[in-house]
């Protein structure tokens, strides 16, 4: 009877360690009060110019802030980031096209992140393969720039839909290339309906102060209510 | 490519499985992938044939079944496929909906696994399933 094949249901997850270690990871963000943003686009989309800026800001008002940055090869990313003043390593893929959990959570070892209250993680330029891959985020942000075109979302509604909110760069640019801002927004919901969409420049300026109180909501949501239900029980 | 990524993901699962399971040879997968699930199908099946390769599931059949998109929309309080992704919204009353019921699975559904048999060693299909055969 040895040659009756044995069927083994299982129904699982493929992605399944990722996913667990994932999920640890977030909960242990959440306990140490951490906001973790993963910055997910195109290559060129000024993810980051926009992450340089917002370091910057986000240090002025005070936050600890650190960021872990995703490059097939080089540092160059990473290095333009520590100029901000805050701590930036580079996770260096030698040709991954995505970060997993586990290159993420091997990068922040020695970091004290009970001090840290926002932690970006830039991703590897490009719209499918960061897709699949939870990271312990708490926010994923899926940004396009008004150079690539209108049509970004409907180009790839699997990782628009794993997106929390939505970000426009470099709108500075927005005249010059003939964007159609209202194209662009009509194809964002049309993939992800009702997805806060943010419009911002990070040479101009523009925007920028309603990305950062976006941040901060959202930092402010999540560890005061989980501070709060901690109180409770 | 992460479908490299997500083959060696596959194969780690499976043997896992196996091993758990007693051993053997895996003989066949059957994997589901979602429309939305971000993996190409095409792409996966010649990355698993890459990562299989000196393993228990080496010369495993993968089966791959499509998930169509399915929404759900308040309005109908209705289930519906949607036809085009490009679109999230009820297909009946034309109201947007983000709530996504089915398209996202990146999962192995089940394992087929065949006993090794300890006389015979790996030769072509055809070969040992007949030396199975006359020893049964
Ligand atoms: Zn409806």
């Amino acid at each position: 009877m040895s040659h009756v094949p044995r069927i083994l249901e299982v129904r699982t997850k493929i992605l399944k360690k990722n996913d667990e270690l994932a999920r640890q990871m977030r909960q242990e963000f959440l306990r140490l009060g951490v906001s973790v943003v993963n910055l997910v686009s195109s290559p060129g989309t000024g993810k980051t110019e926009l992450l340089q800026r917002t370091l910057h800001v986000l240090l002025q008002r005070g936050f600890s802030v650190a960021a872990v940055v995703g490059d097939l090869e080089t540092d160059n990313d990473a290095r333009r980031l520590a100029r901000s003043g805050a701590p930036v390593r580079q996770i260096q893929t030698h040709g991954c096209c995505h970060l997993e959990a586990h290159m993420v959570k091997q990068h922040l070892q020695g970091w004290n992140l009970s001090e840290i209250s926002f932690l970006f993680i830039e991703n590897i330029g490009n719209l499918v393969c960061p897709a699949s891959w939870d990271l312990g985020e708490s926010l994923r942000v899926a940004l396009m720039s008004v150079t690539e075109g209108e049509d970004k979302p409907l180009k790839y509604p699997g990782l628009f839909n794993t997106a929390d909110v939505v970000v426009i760069t470099k709108t500075d640019l927005a005249q010059a290339c003939e964007f159609d801002r209202q194209r662009a927004l009509q194809n964002i919901r049309a993939v992800r309906p009702g997805v806060p969409v943010l419009e911002t420049s990070a040479r101009s300026g523009e925007g920028i102060p309603q990305w950062i109180e976006f941040l901060c909501q959202h930092h402010h949501r999540c560890h005061c209510s989980h501070l709060a239900s901690a109180r409770k029980s | 490519m992460h479908e490299l990524s997500v083959a060696y993901h596959l194969v780690q699962l499976v043997t896992q499985l196996a091993s758990q399971h007693g051993g053997g040879t895996v003989v066949a997968l059957h994997v589901r992938l979602g429309v939305l699930c971000c993996v190409h199908r095409e792409a996966l099946e010649f990355c698993y044939e890459l990562a299989a390769q000196g393993t228990c599931a080496e010369n495993a059949r993968l089966i791959i079944e499509e998930v169509p998109v399915e929404v759900y929309c308040s309005e109908c309080q209705q289930q519906f496929q949607l036809q085009n992704i490009q679109k999230f919204s009820c297909p009946r009353c034309g109201k947007p909906t983000a709530d996504i019921r089915r398209g996202k699975e990146l999962e192995l559904v089940s394992v087929e696994l065949e006993d090794q048999d300890p006389l015979e060693s790996k030769g072509d299909e055809e070969d040992s399933q007949t030396q199975q055969r006359v020893f049964s």
